[in-house]
């Protein structure tokens, strides 16, 4: 897909304490849509979906006292356009002490877009266990789905232009909280 | 990414990072149930073993299977090749097969090189000679990394028959490049002319074993080929294990923390006591099971991208 | 035919008319009937001499002939060659080297000197009919076992007194074998580092110390092939001083490439003595310069593909040189002609006993043996098209110096416009 080129014009979406109020929004409804998020675990796709995983579990826990695990589950070796671009490094899989077996997983990934890393996070989680139930948070809905594929819980849907990028830049890696819109025409 | 690995001096230390990197998540992957990740599925990876050698073919081929890849093991033994068909030959049928890689094992030094000239996959150095070994130092470096935390500053003695060792060659490259500090210590009829300046200025040479041992964190074995002997490389295997095995009282001698390795196959009672092979400072069964996650890594890069 | 070339510089000197009469010698009267080749900007050299050839034929006449072969040095501005006696069968007989001579003198385009095996069969053990090759129709002067070396030191002894019953000279491949076994190249920093079993040069130096003293001992003529170390020019150097009747030969090869080509394991690069360090390189060529080495000799090795284009250690050693020799060395020293006339033609004749090669160009009656060169054509080496049956070139794709134009053997032109007459 092309690439907005690094110098397009770009427009703040989301910044510091309107993600974290997004990220409070998600947790809030995992805890009423999981009935108080027992029997779950967290796990983040990396890069981005790792960190969010962490805060959710942060949140879920100062709300309701619930500690829910979280690990964290890459797909790089699961991606069926992996002989589209330079080979790529792997991010870490970790599941929590206890498992996924029988849980309710929750895959935390920070834009739902093609759905195609959804489908390799499928993917790969049938290699690693056996779920109850598989469900998807994402802090930004962007549209052009490509399977069908659907996310349980949105942070923030945002209608884009397919020569525009979503960019999720977090504390915990890059120093900020934003999503940035790059590109396009505004 | 590279697109061959003929030598441990095609890797810069990033890359060499990334490889030990890549194979620490192989690693952790390996311990679920379903092995067989998807990364190379519809690749061909060939492997094209010119010497006898089940140990480094297996591995190969179990990192292969385990990343879905279709293995075509093409062995001298019963095959065209030991009907006289010229290397050449030979990468031309693996090039109309569509091998996507060609692991290869040989023994005449750079056979991988002349290799890469004729087929349009990547080449993969499985042992060439008494030229290198590189996915052997790989594994040897991760081995050392997971044991001791780090290779920047590692001390590290590779003892033995350093002239006709591919091993030691590639240990030499690689450590030098992630900043280890390598001795190579052997009778001097075993220590290759001007090792230094061909390998890596900061290789130093000893002749004492005795006087390395204390300051080692690392204590790497070679295998020594009784044949040599008649070489006149040394007067007798009694002389040469005294001087230059590694036995018990040696081995006290090491650092608390130090470890002993060896590449094997082992010639247990020359180079190596059974006592020593056999401790918890060795890492030789480790070294084994690391082979196959290092291997998965080089595949992987080599060939899991465009 | 009678030739009249125009406006020739002869080694180099003042543009001049040089006249080749019809019985094949140099003469000062001019013929009406004589074909006139403009010369301008041509330089003449007496025909070179190589003393140190391999032809290959009888035996390997996939890798090349006594035509094939004979054509490359006419196109490389040789009027003689002297062909290596390790053919198959080996030139150990006089039936052999009178086959050799006569295949030469069918192929006309360059006179073939047949050398002779000193041992029967290049085994090292029982001298060969040495007599009877020297008194043979070749006339063999030159011995050699080259690609093997007389390494027992009584039998080396024993052939360099031997020969001088008819003014022989024992040309030695110095290299001491038991140190150089399965050696692959100079062994140094990039033997090391490539994991190829070392060549010593003190194998080599051990075996030219040992000869220069046998040679003293018995009073012989000794001459050494394809010099290659520092070392060994040292050697000579100090045999030489002291009198000693050694001559002594360097490659194009060796006056320019280095161990360094091996990195990439093409088998071009792999020859016997082995391409040595930019140490040894600068010492042979100030040793030619000096005259403590007295020849340039092709040591011109043609080998079947399938011997190149295989793993290293697999391969044969050995390279092209006959037309790329002039070329090589004119782009290592310039156009220093009075040397190249001597080092190629002059002092190659006189140790091969080649009468009527490495003339005078100025003298009357002087045989027309000579070469044509333009000293400012560049030309990229084309190992395909070279004319040599085979194509192990190590210049592959260089620009050279230097372009024969024409090459007379014994007033008969051989090379016309830089191409073979036949
Ligand atoms: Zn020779």
């Amino acid at each position: 897909m092309a690439q907005p080129r690094a110098d397009a014009p770009s427009k703040i979406i989301l910044a510091g304490s309107d993600l974290s109020r997004v990220v409070d929004r998600i947790a809030h409804q995992i805890l009423e849509k999981t009935s108080g998020a027992t029997g779950t675990v967290l796990l983040g796709i990396p890069t981005r979906g790792v960190p969010l995983a962490h805060r959710l579990a942060a949140r879920i826990h100062a709300f309701e006292g619930v500690e829910v695990p979280v690990g964290s589950l890459d797909i790089t070796l699961y991606r069926d356009d992996l002989r589209l671009k330079a080979t790529r490094a792997l991010g870490r899989t970790e599941l929590p002490p206890g498992g996924i077996d029988g849980l309710r997983v929750i895959l935390v990934d920070d834009v739902l877009f093609s759905g195609r890393s959804v489908r390799a996070a499928l993917d790969a989680l049938k290699d690693l266990g056996r779920p109850s139930s598989v469900q998807l948070a994402v802090l930004v809905d962007r549209g052009h789905r490509q399977l069908p594929i659907r996310a349980d819980y949105v942070g923030k849907n945002i209608p884009t232009a397919l020569s525009e990028s979503v960019k999720v830049a977090v504390t915990e890696i890059d120093d900020t909280d934003e999503v940035r819109l790059i590109g396009g025409l505004q | 990414m590279i697109k061959h690995l003929r030598s441990a001096a095609d890797l810069d230390a990033e890359t060499a990072t990334l490889i030990l990197d890549t194979a620490a998540e192989m690693a952790a992957l390996s311990g679920r149930e379903v092995k067989k990740l998807p990364a190379l599925r519809g690749r061909t990876v060939v492997n094209l073993f010119y010497e006898d050698s089940t140990r480094t073919r297996i591995s190969f081929e179990a990192a292969a299977k385990r990343l879905s890849a279709d293995v075509i093991n093409f062995s001298a033994k019963g095959s065209s090749v030991s009907k006289g068909e010229s290397l050449k030959d030979t990468a031309l049928t693996l090039q109309a097969m569509g091998a996507d890689a060609v692991v290869i094992r040989h023994s005449a030094s750079g056979a991988p090189h002349r290799l890469a000239n004729w087929v349009e996959g990547s080449v993969v150095n499985a042992g060439d000679g008494t030229h290198e070994h590189p996915t052997q130092a790989l594994l040897d470096a991760y081995t050392m990394r997971s044991r001791l935390g780090r290779l920047d500053g590692l001390r590290v003695s590779i003892v033995g028959d350093v002239l006709h060792s591919r091993v030691a060659r590639s240990n030499v490259l690689l450590l030098s490049t992630l900043g280890a500090q390598v001795t190579l210590v052997g009778p001097p009829t075993l220590i290759p002319l001007d090792v230094a300046a061909a390998l890596s200025p900061s290789t130093k040479v000893s002749y004492d074993l005795d006087s390395v041992i204390p300051d080692s964190d690392v204590v790497m074995m070679l295998r020594v080929q009784t044949e040599r002997m008649q070489d006149s490389y040394f007067p007798s295997a009694r002389e040469y294990s005294r001087r230059y095995g590694l036995d018990l009282p040696r081995m006290r001698n090491m650092p608390e923390h130090a470890i002993v390795m060896h590449p094997g196959p082992m010639n247990r009672g020359m180079e190596i006591a059974p006592e020593v092979a056999d401790s918890p400072r060795s890492t030789i069964v480790e070294q084994v099971a690391n082979g196959v996650s290092v291997r998965m890594a080089v595949l992987y890069l080599l060939l899991g991208g465009k | 035919m009678a030739y009249l070339l125009k406006g020739v510089s002869i080694l180099g000197g003042k543009p001049t008319d040089l006249h080749l009469g019809d019985d094949g010698l140099i003469t000062d009267r001019s013929d009406d009937k004589a074909e006139v080749i403009d010369a301008t900007g041509l330089v003449a050299l007496p025909g070179l001499v190589d003393v140190h050839t391999h032809l290959r034929e009888p035996g390997r006449e996939d890798a090349e002939t006594v035509e094939t072969g004979s054509r490359a040095a006419a196109l490389g501005g040789y009027t003689a060659v002297c062909a290596m006696a390790n053919t198959s069968p080996v030139a150990d007989t006089a039936g052999v080297v009178e086959q050799v001579w006569r295949l030469g003198r069918e192929a006309g385009l360059v006179d073939v000197q047949p050398i002779g095996a000193v041992t029967v069969g290049l085994a090292g053990k029982q001298m060969a009919e040495l007599g009877a090759m020297a008194t043979s129709a070749a006339k063999v002067r030159i011995f050699s076992d080259d690609g093997f070396c007389v390494a027992d030191p009584k039998l080396m002894r024993r052939a360099l007194e031997y020969v001088k019953a008819f003014d022989g000279v024992i040309a030695q491949h110095a290299e001491e074998p038991r140190l150089t076994e399965g050696a692959q190249m100079h062994e140094g920093e990039v033997s090391t580092r490539l994991g190829l079993t070392g060549w010593p040069a003190v194998a080599e130096e051990a075996i030219i110390a040992r000869d220069v003293l046998l040679a003293e001992h018995v009073g012989s003529r000794l001459h050494v092939c394809h010099v290659s170390t520092a070392g060994s020019v040292e050697v000579l150097r100090q045999a030489k001083a002291r009198g000693v009747r050694v001559t002594a030969e360097v490659t194009p090869h060796h006056l320019l490439l280095t161990d360094e080509m091996a990195s990439g394991y093409d088998p071009v690069f792999k020859v016997n003595p082995p391409l040595r360090t930019a140490r040894d390189v600068d010492a042979l060529r100030q040793a030619l310069l000096d005259g403590v080495i007295d020849v340039v000799a092709t040591d011109h090795a043609p080998h079947a593909v399938q011997d190149k284009e295989c793993e290293w250690s697999y391969a044969r050693p050995g390279m092209l040189g006959l037309e790329t020799a002039l070329p090589i060395v004119l782009s290592v020293f310039g156009e220093k002609w009075e040397l190249i006339a001597d080092r190629m033609s002059i002092a190659p004749a006189r140790i091969a006993g080649l009468a009527g090669h490495g003339g005078d160009l100025t003298k009357a009656g002087s045989p027309a043996n000579l070469t044509l060169v333009d000293p400012s054509a560049r030309w990229v080496v084309e190992p395909g098209g070279l004319a040599s049956r085979s194509s192990n070139t190590p210049y592959a794709g260089m620009t050279l110096p230097g372009r024969i134009v024409a090459t007379f053997l014994r007033g008969e032109a051989t090379v016309l416009d830089g191409k073979a007459v036949k």
